[in-house]
C-alpha cells in the first residue's frame, strides 16, 4: 500500500482535477479528501455517504450568566481577545467563540466556576463508496478551528480502510499552503506529488513546498500544469526542482476542456477528446515507476 | 486624499485571482491619489510582492510566547500537563517536555504552575517586512517554513499597518483560522471566484463564514466564460452583488506568468480596476 499526497503550495493550480484523474487511473484505491476548509473532490467523484461522524477538534468556553460576578478574570487573561467586555450588558463578559482558541486558561481560573469549557463539534467526517472505491472526505464547520486534526483523522481512516480491504494506493488531495492543514496532509506520507504551474507565484510557492518537504524527509515529484502558459518559466521550475532532489514526473497542457470535465462531473481522463488526458495518464505511468523504485530501493 | 477603509480579497478556493485582484486595486488607489496600503496576509505562500515590486525599508520578527521550565524548580505536579490543551506540555516524573510547536501560546501553564517553575520565552514564527511599492505603502508576512500557526503573524501584519488610509488586505485561500484571521474587522471583503463548480462551491463556504463574521461582501467573477452562468445563479440566489467580472482571457494569464498584471500589462484592464474600485468603495461605505 502506498500514500501519495498531491499538494501545491499555491492554491488553483489543479491538485483536486489532477487528483480525481490519479484515482480513475489507479488500481485498487482509496482516496482522501483533506482539503477540509473547501473540499471539492466530491463535485467529481460523487460519493455516496455510508458513515457519518461528528469531529470534535476541541473545546470552546461559555460564561454561565447565573454565576458570572463580574470580576473580570477571564478579560484579563484570555491572550486571544475572545473574552469581549459590554458594560450595557448582564453580566459585563461573554465568550466571543470565533476568537475563541479553546485553551480553557478563562475557565479554571474563573473563581466562581462560571465559565463552562466543555468539547464543541468543529465539523463532520464522512466515510463514502464512489464508483473507483472508498472515500474518506469531511467539512470543517464555519470558520471552525482545528483543520490540522481533522485531517490526521482522515487521513488515518483511509489508512485503514486501505488496510482491511486490501487496497494498493492511498490518493490524498491537500489543501494550499505550508501550514497546519498541509502540515498534518504530509507528515509520514510515502510520497508527496506537486502539483504547480509555470508563473511567477507558483515559482515562487514552490521554494516554500520543496523546503517544507525536505524539512520532512519525504520523496517528493513535480507535475507542471499548464506548462504551455509559459514554457520558459516551465523549463526554469523543472531546473529548480531538481537542484531542490524533486523528480519532475510530467507536464500537462493549457487545456480548456478541463473545466468542462468539471462541469459534467468527470475525471479528466474520462472526457473523450481531452488533449490534456494523455499528459496526465503519461504523467501517472512515470510517477508509478518512480514510487516503485523506491519500494525496490528500500 | 484620505479615506479610512479596510477591504480584504479572499476567495474559498485557491488560485482564482486574489492577489491579481489585491494588487490592482492597491495600484488603482494609489494612482487615483488615494493614501493605499496592500497588507498580503497570505503569509504561508505571500505572493503579492512578486507583483509589487516594493522596496524593502523594515523588517521585524514575530514571535509566540512559550513556555521555559526551570527544573529545578519543578515539583512535579503535573499541573501544567493538565491545563494545557494542546499536548504542548507534559509532565513525567520530575521531568516535564515543551512541544514548542504545539504551543498556542495561552500562558496557562505559567499561571497554574504552584512552584513558579515555568516562565515565558518568545518563539520566532515569522517575519513581517514592510516598505514602499511607488506610492503604495506595502506589508507582508512570510510564515517560517515548517511553522503550522500563521493566524499570530496575520495578526501581526495587520496591527503593523498604522494611521488611516484605504488598506487592501491580500487573505489566503480558504475558509478556517487564517482567513478569519485576515478578515475579522474590516469594512468589506471581496470575493473572487470563478464560474466554476468548484469555484462556487468554495464561494458558499466562503459566504457563510463571512456572513457568521457579519461582514458585508461582494464577488468578482474572474475567467468569466458566456455560457457558464453558475456565478450569476449563486449570486441571485444569495442575494450579493456581482461588482466586476472579468473575462477568461489568455493575454492575463501570460502577464501572470511573469509577474506583471494585467492593469498595467493588458489593454483595457485599467478602466475594468477603476470601475471596480469606486463600486467596492461605494459599497463598502453603505
Amino acid at each position: 500500500m502506498k500514500e501519495i499526497t498531491v499538494i501545491s503550495g499555491k492554491g488553483g493550480t489543479g491538485k483536486t482535477s489532477l487528483v480525481a484523474s490519479l484515482v480513475s487511473l489507479a488500481e485498487k484505491p482509496v482516496v482522501a479528501d483533506c482539503d477540509v476548509d473547501a473540499a471539492d473532490l466530491h463535485l467529481v467523484l460523487d460519493p455516496q455517504v455510508k458513515q457519518l461522524n461528528d469531529f470534535s477538534g476541541g473545546k470552546s468556553a461559555k460564561i454561565i450568566p447565573d454565576k458570572c460576578t463580574n470580576c473580570g478574570m477571564c478579560f484579563k487573561l484570555c491572550r486571544f481577545g475572545a473574552v469581549v467586555k459590554d458594560e450595557n450588558k448582564k453580566p459585563y463578559y461573554a465568550i466571543d467563540h470565533i476568537a475563541c482558541e479553546g485553551c480553557g486558561v478563562c475557565s479554571h481560573f474563573c473563581p466562581e466556576k462560571a465559565i463552562e469549557f466543555k468539547p464543541e463539534v468543529n465539523g463532520q467526517w464522512f466515510i463514502s463508496d464512489t464508483r473507483y472505491g472508498p472515500m474518506v472526505h469531511a467539512k470543517l464547520g464555519i470558520a471552525q478551528e482545528n483543520s490540522g486534526k481533522l485531517v490526521s483523522l482522515v487521513r488515518n481512516q483511509a489508512k485503514m480502510i486501505a488496510e482491511e480491504k486490501d487496497l494498493s494506493y492511498i490518493i490524498v488531495d491537500g489543501p494550499p499552503g505550508i501550514g497546519c492543514p498541509v502540515i498534518a496532509s504530509i507528515t509520514g506520507a510515502d510520497s508527496v506529488l506537486i502539483v504547480t504551474e509555470p508563473t511567477v507565484s507558483g515559482e515562487h510557492d514552490l521554494d516554500r513546498v520543496v523546503e517544507l518537504i525536505d524539512f520532512f524527509k519525504i520523496p517528493a515529484y513535480l507535475c507542471i500544469n499548464k506548462f504551455d502558459i509559459n514554457a520558459e518559466m516551465s523549463d526554469k521550475i523543472e531546473q529548480k526542482a531538481r537542484a531542490g532532489g524533486v523528480k519532475v514526473v510530467g507536464r500537462v497542457r493549457y487545456d480548456r476542456t478541463v473545466t468542462d470535465a468539471q462541469i459534467k462531473g468527470l475525471p479528466v481522463v474520462e472526457l473523450t477528446g481531452a488533449p490534456a488526458a494523455a499528459d496526465i495518464k503519461k504523467m501517472w505511468n512515470n510517477l508509478l515507476q518512480e514510487i516503485t523504485k523506491i519500494t525496490k530501493g528500500s | 486624499m484620505t479615506s479610512d477603509l479596510t477591504i480584504a480579497v479572499a476567495s474559498g478556493k485557491g488560485g482564482t485571482g486574489k492577489t491579481t485582484v489585491s494588487a490592482s486595486l492597491a495600484c488603482t488607489a494609489a494612482d487615483a491619489g488615494y493614501k493605499a496600503a496592500y497588507l498580503d496576509c497570505d503569509v504561508e505562500e505571500p505572493n503579492g510582492h512578486l507583483f509589487l515590486k516594493p522596496a524593502i525599508e523594515r523588517r521585524h520578527l514575530v514571535g509566540i510566547p512559550v513556555p521555559v521550565v526551570e527544573q529545578e524548580k519543578c515539583i512535579a505536579c503535573g499541573a501544567c500537563g493538565e491545563i494545557c490543551q494542546y499536548s504542548a506540555i507534559i509532565s513525567i516524573n520530575k521531568n516535564v517536555l515543551v512541544f514548542d510547536k504545539m504551543c498556542h501560546g495561552c500562558g496557562g501553564c505559567s499561571l497554574v504552575c504552584p512552584s513558579g517553575a515555568i516562565t515565558e520565552n518568545s518563539r520566532h514564527i515569522g517575519v513581517i517586512e514592510e516598505g514602499n511599492a511607488g506610492r503604495i505603502d506595502f506589508y507582508h508576512g512570510r510564515l517560517n517554513v515548517g511553522e503550522a500557526m500563521s493566524p499570530p503573524l496575520i495578526k501581526a501584519v495587520r496591527s503593523a499597518k498604522q494611521g488611516e488610509g484605504l488598506n487592501i488586505i491580500d487573505a489566503s485561500p480558504g475558509a478556517s483560522c487564517p482567513v478569519v484571521a485576515a478578515i475579522r474587522g474590516v469594512d468589506y471583503v471581496l470575493l473572487v471566484t470563478e464560474p466554476t463548480p468548484f469555484g462556487i462551491n468554495d464561494l458558499d463556504i466562503a459566504v457563510n463564514m463571512i456572513r457568521e463574521l457579519k461582514i458585508p461582501c461582494g464577488v468578482v467573477v474572474n475567467r468569466c466564460v458566456p455560457d457558464y452562468t453558475l456565478a450569476r445563479d449563486f449570486c441571485r440566489d444569495k442575494d450579493i452583488k456581482i461588482l466586476a467580472e472579468i473575462p477568461d482571457d489568455r493575454r492575463v494569464a501570460e502577464a501572470y506568468s511573469r509577474g506583471e498584471l494585467p492593469y498595467s500589462a493588458v489593454p483595457g484592464y485599467r478602466e475594468l480596476f477603476e470601475t471596480l474600485l469606486i463600486s467596492v468603495m461605494k459599497e463598502a461605505r453603505r
